[in-house]
């Protein structure tokens, strides 16, 4: 049995858009695309994120997130069931500074699932997949089968209490 | 001289770096301050640094965001002539999760190259043995 990719977008969308206020809302970070062992988000420019104010260029960190986020969820996606997978580690090569008032696109995908890690490596590009300005990758933690039941249950109610009901 | 380096030049006179943590807009984002010794920095508890609102945990993305400027401010406070460090690469292990409140962290430069520098950042939150997180990051200085 393979988790049910409509319940991973469930809780990429409550993650991202019920919470108001948090990392990925103050960001500017969503998800676009999930596919079995493949995610894909988008990060739109805007000043807050800035790290140098002299050129525009985005903060690192902001870049960190994104390819953080969407490693995790695209690991997330190769499960048996709907749970959270604890970023183990993270390597983030900046190729080339991100250009200033374009939104960064991340393609993540699984490259081995084993027993207990879940590896993975994404990109982060503006337009053109095979020029990225960035690459990760990261290794996740597979924890024990039912581990997250209760997390999936509250996650799945909470998701039709605060989004089910509009969408 | 650039409103940066200007600002720098004068934070390193006066000892008061908020002007200059003010004017980089990621760093008033996720709310930075600045450690009680050299090369400690503080985040303190900010909701739009939330990854998880089930537990609260921090976002991981946004703990290494917080090291990584750790690191560009240690440097800039460090430098003699600033040049803004550009991160060539970062690389982070996670040991514990963050939970939502004070995190600290700490900077030891490494070795300052006459291009590269690279610098070690230490991260925790109660207890500065109990690592949240240790992360490594190359920058180039031109």
């Amino acid at each position: 049995m393979a988790v049910d990719l409509d319940e991973v977008r469930k809780m990429c969308e409550l993650l991202m858009v019920a919470n108001q206020g948090d990392h990925f809302h103050a960001l500017g970070i969503k998800v676009t695309d999930i596919q079995r062992g493949s995610v894909t988000m988008e990060l739109g420019y805007s000043d807050d994120i800035v790290g140098n104010p002299e050129t525009g260029v985005i903060h690192g960190g902001v870049i960190t997130a994104l390819l953080d986020s969407c490693c995790g969820f695209s690991a997330s996606t190769v499960l048996e069931e709907l749970a959270l997978t604890p970023t183990i580690d993270l390597r983030i090569d900046h190729l080339g500074p991100a250009e200033p008032h374009k939104p960064i696109y991340a393609v993540g995908e699984v490259y081995r699932l084993s027993r207990y890690v879940i590896f993975t490596r994404a990109v982060a590009h503006q337009g053109d997949k095979n020029r990225p300005v960035a690459q990760a990758v990261g290794n996740f933690s597979r924890m024990e089968k039912g581990t997250f039941s209760e997390f999936r249950d509250a996650m799945l109610a909470a998701y039709d209490k605060l989004i089910g009901g509009k969408s | 001289m650039s409103r940066i380096a200007e600002l720098v030049h004068r934070a390193q006179e006066s000892g008061d770096w908020s002007e200059c943590i003010e004017a980089i807009p990621y760093a008033r984002l996720i709310g930075i301050k600045l450690g009680s010794e050299a090369g400690e920095f503080c985040l303190p508890p900010k909701a739009s640094n939330i990854g998880n609102p089930t537990l609260p945990a921090l976002h991981g993305g946004a703990l290494g965001g917080f090291m990584e400027m750790s690191a560009i401010l240690h440097l800039m406070m460090s430098m003699e002539v600033l040049k803004v460090p550009k991160v060539v690469d970062f690389s982070i292990d996670y040991l514990r999760p963050g939970h939502y409140k004070d995190t600290y962290a700490r900077c030891e430069i490494v070795r300052f190259g006459r291009k590269l520098v690279n610098v070690g950042i230490d991260c925790w939150q109660d207890d500065a043995e109990n690592l949240v997180a240790r992360a490594r990051a190359q920058f180039l200085i031109e």
